[in-house]
């Protein structure tokens, strides 16, 4: 039995996965959580935001996020890759900035106009 | 070469330069930090006293009355914050009643105006968060409050409009009397000068020793503060002491010209300018001014600082010259309040030293900055109509304008960090300390100074704010 | 002249403009300070915003796009660039900006919706030096994620807020090495899912009960000092550790930024720190209400939204609605284990169905009943498995029962067991 607090919202649900019995999750307040509780113990992934360089701007940087979860080994390599990313402005949000990194199958997408 | 070279500009290196500058003489300062009054001058009570703490016939009392009568003249010309907010020194006990009486023979000994002894309630009726185990009060109506740092730079501003040459970041390594002179050496190469003035403040023995035989050494004695928010501004309206003791005039309670309250210092023995705040201290100063004022909410502080005074083992001002080096040294409390006169009585040496003094014919003693703050509706409007930039607000916790700090840029000494612009209007100085303004402070001095951010300080060299860009750029080296 | 004037254009002041548009009114200013809408949202770029109020996950700027976007659907006017400097009894604004020049605008009603600042080094009275280096988290955080800045390499953090916490994460997926996270608490201020995946995910070590009792370095931080404290929060002797760094972030709270406020002469309460309101948002200047974090510090973005709602439609109905219900006043009373209240004061002539209440506790408790007595009758309960005093409490009353309820109510915690 693994203790877990869910981290896919705020009501920080304190979680209770079977890791012997597949995987049953309680605890959990909604489905959100017993989906995380399995997959935080199977194959965690995480949300990754961060910023990428954006030029003619009233800014500097574009934040950005991974449209979907990214493997939890990967946020390190995801980041990395965001170095080589540089915007022009107008960037509009939802856009995708770089698409498939690092192989994932996921994209960085702009989450503000710039 | 210069006539002469003053080294240190904190308020008596400031004071001797705008004195000196009053006259057909060529004046150097020599300034080791990247801005004045970056000692001493930016860390202590801020207050200007009446001149009853220093025995009579001292070079103190003299200088400190006669000082603090100029102050009151110079801070209105040269656009100084200034309050006179009397003070009164507290007797909770019967021998402290009697230390009054001798504080008050002192006092008018040196000719300080005014002083009068009250009960405890007419102090209180005039202070009334005063505690009600005050017995009896000195009332001083000649104490003042200013702004220390403005007034320094009041005065070297002051000073370099009139000629005189600001050498910031020059930091004096050794000193050789030459035939004509002396001759500096100094991080930035080499000055000469006919004559010298030492007003290096916690650093003045060594600058001495390096010109002539050592003669006294300066015993650093650290005070720690507390500064209050604006909440508590007005919980006393004159500068409240206790009975002084070996350690000197003790902790006070005062408001400052900014409309914060000021609660210290303690006193301690440290090595060099080390102006850390320690728990022990800061506890000390709490509870020794709850005595004074019960009521002080120290829950509104805003800042804890600590500052450095130059004491000696001799119980005076060192004001000395020999073969044209002045020593203006041992500059402890009052030496705020003295300033001018100190530098009056430095240039007295140099010129019976044999400098010349023809007066300037183009003297000018005046000095103006807008305070937007301060404006009516109608001016603030009419100055944002002219100059947009006053329509910028920076900082929020002081009301402070873009168009302010680009009139510092644009001053005669201009600001090279952030704790120099905050110096110079305020901006920071309020109760979120820079939170919000720092970083648009750091975008406008990069802008106007065409310096990359990460080369703007907080303050002197060495304090860096950002470590490099982001993003595949410097911050990855 | 306006019918309301909305100070600040951040999620308080979007959703109260928005809201009272909805609700019929058609002269609407904004006034913000920044020269973007958004307020702080636009430098909280990470994610966990609007899971209650949009049912997704947004990141900051996200959220505060989709409230711009609703906002342009309206005629709200808005002011960039402008900082409000006061508010007369007469409900005059003054306001200064760099290009809309200084205007003194008259307002039938007005929002307060200015936010909060971060609690400072001074505020905590840290001894040591004074080198550069010690940020509070939000500077530290606009350095980073708006300027693309990093403000130093290798980081303690002092304070367990959510905003230090998401700031841990930040600088070390930035490249810089934050050490340790300090809280003088026995629990964290932050949000559980925030110590998970900001500090755990990232090995840094969360020390509970401790501070910072020193810090070293002459022009930039070298080291701090953190000791253990003990129930007192007083530091232990002996217990001291020692970290090398460069810098110190402070997530050691937030402060509503009420000046504007008291400067009207509004009243103000001490454990809020944020204007005395009633259960409509209005504050003690009929007319002026006041919304989000100048009101009362929130964890989520969302019960921002929502109470700021609620401001913007009874700023409305403040003006459209001629005959004010007369109505007694209940004050609602902080009991044992409750550290404050909103709304200060109900109305419950004024209270439509139900009332909102938002509190916060002094202490973590498990398996809690929330008790409201009117006098010294029971009149509610309601039951808790998890209270924290880094989590925000909400409890609905009925109409029915404030009906009954004598002249004052009081909250408190009992825990069961």
């Amino acid at each position: 039995m693994k203790e877990l607090i869910c981290i896919t919202c705020p009501q920080g649900c304190h979680l209770k996965v079977d890791d012997e019995n597949g995987y049953t999750v309680t605890g959990n307040r909604c489905p959100r959580g017993e989906a995380y509780g399995r997959a935080e113990l199977i194959h965690p992934t995480r949300m990754v935001t961060s910023t990428v360089k954006c030029t003619g701007g009233s800014r500097p940087r574009c934040p950005v996020k991974t449209s979907g979860p990214v493997p939890k080994d990967m946020v390190f390599a995801v980041v990395a890759a965001l170095d080589a990313v540089e915007l022009t402005a107008p960037v509009r949000i939802g856009q995708v900035v770089l698409a498939n990194v690092c192989g994932t199958g996921v994209d960085i997408v702009a989450t503000k106009d710039i | 070469m210069y006539d002469v070279l003053i080294i240190g500009c904190g308020i008596v290196g400031a004071a001797a330069a705008f004195e000196l500058s009053k006259y057909q003489v060529r004046v150097g300062i020599l300034e080791k930090e990247n801005d004045v009054a970056n000692g001493t001058t930016k860390a202590n009570s801020a207050i200007l006293h009446a001149g009853y703490d220093p025995l009579p016939g001292t070079l103190m009392a003299r200088l400190n009355v006669r000082g603090v009568a100029l102050a009151r003249e110079l801070c209105q010309k040269l656009d100084v914050p200034y309050r006179a907010c009397g003070s009164f020194v507290l007797a909770f006990t019967p021998e402290e009643c009697a230390t009054l009486d001798t504080l008050k023979a002192r006092g008018d000994a040196n000719g300080v105006p005014g002083l009068g002894i009250l009960t405890g309630d007419q102090a209180r009726s005039m202070d009334p968060q005063l505690s009600d185990q005050v017995q009896a009060a000195l009332y001083a109506p000649t104490a003042a409050i200013c702004s220390p740092w403005e007034y320094c730079l009041a005065l070297a501003e002051t000073a370099v409009r009139n000629g005189a040459r600001l050498h910031l970041e020059t930091e004096v390594t050794g000193i050789e009397k030459t035939g004509g002179g002396w001759l500096v050496h100094t991080s930035q190469g080499d000055f000469s000068a006919r004559y010298l003035v030492n007003a290096a403040g916690v650093h003045a023995d060594a600058v001495h020793d390096m010109a002539a035989p050592h003669a006294f050494t300066i015993r650093p004695s650290r005070g720690e503060y507390y500064l209050l928010d604006k909440a508590e501004g007005s919980r006393v309206s004159h500068t409240i002491f206790q009975c002084p003791n070996r350690n000197g005039k003790g902790v006070l309670v005062s408001p400052t010209v900014h409309g914060n309250l000021i609660v210290g210092p303690n006193a301690a023995p440290v090595e060099g300018d080390d102006t850390a705040t320690t728990a022990a201290g800061l506890d000390f100063v709490r509870t020794t001014a709850l005595k004074s004022v019960p009521s002080i909410a120290f829950g509104q502080c805003i800042r804890n600082f600590a500052g450095v005074r130059a004491n000696t083992e001799i119980h005076d001002f060192i004001l000395q010259e020999k073969d044209g080096f002045v020593d203006a040294a041992g500059i402890c409390s009052p030496g705020l309040s003295a300033a001018p006169a100190i530098a009056e009585y430095l240039v007295q040496l140099l010129n019976d030293a044999g400098l010349a003094l023809e007066p300037r014919p183009d003297f000018v003693c005046e000095r103006h900055r807008t305070r937007f703050k301060e404006l009516s509706p109608a001016q603030r409007a009419d100055l944002v109509a002219k100059e947009p930039a006053f329509g910028r607000v920076i900082c929020r916790c002081e009301t402070v304008t873009e168009g302010e700090i680009l009139e510092a840029l644009h001053g005669p000494i201009p600001p090279r960090s952030v704790d120099a612009v905050k110096r110079r209007v305020n901006a920071g100085m309020g109760r979120c300390q820079g939170g919000f303004c720092g970083p648009r402070v750091v975008e406008i001095l990069a802008r106007e100074l065409h310096l990359h951010p990460e080369d703007i300080q907080q303050d002197k060299k060495g304090t860096w704010l950002l470590w490099g860009e982001t993003k595949g750029g410097s911050a990855h080296v | 002249m306006y019918d309301l004037i909305v100070i600040g254009g951040g999620p308080a002041g979007l959703a109260a403009a928005c809201s009272a548009w909805d609700k019929g009114l058609r002269s609407i200013l904004i006034v913000e300070r920044d020269q973007e809408l958004g307020g702080i949202l636009n430098q909280c770029i990470h994610s966990g915003f609007g899971l209650q109020y949009f049912k997704e996950e947004l990141t900051g700027p996200e959220y505060a796009a989709r409230f711009v976007d609703l906002l342009s659907q309206t005629g709200v006017e808005v002011r960039l660039d402008t900082m409000v400097l006061d508010i007369t009894p007469q409900r005059e604004v003054h306001m200064v900006g760099k290009t809309t020049g200084y205007r003194v605008e008259q307002a039938r009603a007005i929002v307060l919706a200015m936010g909060c600042r971060e609690r400072t080094r001074g505020a905590i009275s840290i001894p040591g030096t004074r080198p550069a280096g010690v940020f509070t988290a939000g500077a530290a955080q606009r350095y980073v994620n708006v300027e693309g800045y990093l403000p130093g390499k290798r980081v303690v953090i002092l304070g367990s807020g959510d905003i230090g916490l998401i700031m841990a994460r930040r600088m070390t997926l930035e490249g810089a090495k934050v050490l340790a996270c300090v809280e003088v608490m026995p629990y964290s201020g932050g949000l559980n899912r925030n110590i998970v995946q900001c500090l755990q995910d990232f090995d840094i070590p969360l020390y509970l009960s401790h501070t910072v009792t020193d810090i070293r370095g002459k022009d930039r931080v070298e080291q701090v000092v953190v000791s253990q404290v003990g129930p007192d929060r007083k530091p232990i002797p002996g217990t001291e550790m020692i970290f090398d760094c460069d810098t110190l972030l402070l997530s050691v709270g937030l402060l509503p930024e009420n000046e504007l406020t008291q400067q009207a002469g509004i009243a103000l309460d001490p454990r809020t720190r944020g204007a005395v309101v009633y259960e409509n948002m209005e504050t003690s200047m009929p007319g002026v209400f006041a919304c989000g974090n100048v009101c009362h510090v929130h964890d989520l973005v969302d019960y921002v939204t929502a109470e700021s709602q609620r401001a913007g439609a009874a700023a409305a109905a403040y003006l459209m609605e001629d005959a004010k219900h007369e109505s007694r006043v209940i004050e609602i009373q902080n009991g044992p284990g409750v550290t404050y209240t909103v709304p200060q004061h109900i109305r419950p002539q004024r209270v439509d169905k139900s009332c909102g209440l938002f509190f916060r506790v002094n202490r973590i408790c498990k398996d809690s009943e929330i008790l409201v007595t009117s006098g010294d009758v029971p009149i509610a309960r309601f039951k808790r498995e998890h209270l924290a005093p880094g989590e925000m409490e909400h409890i609905t009353l009925p109409r029915a029962l404030l009906d009954k309820a004598g002249p004052t109510l009081t909250v408190s915690i009992r825990e069961v067991n």
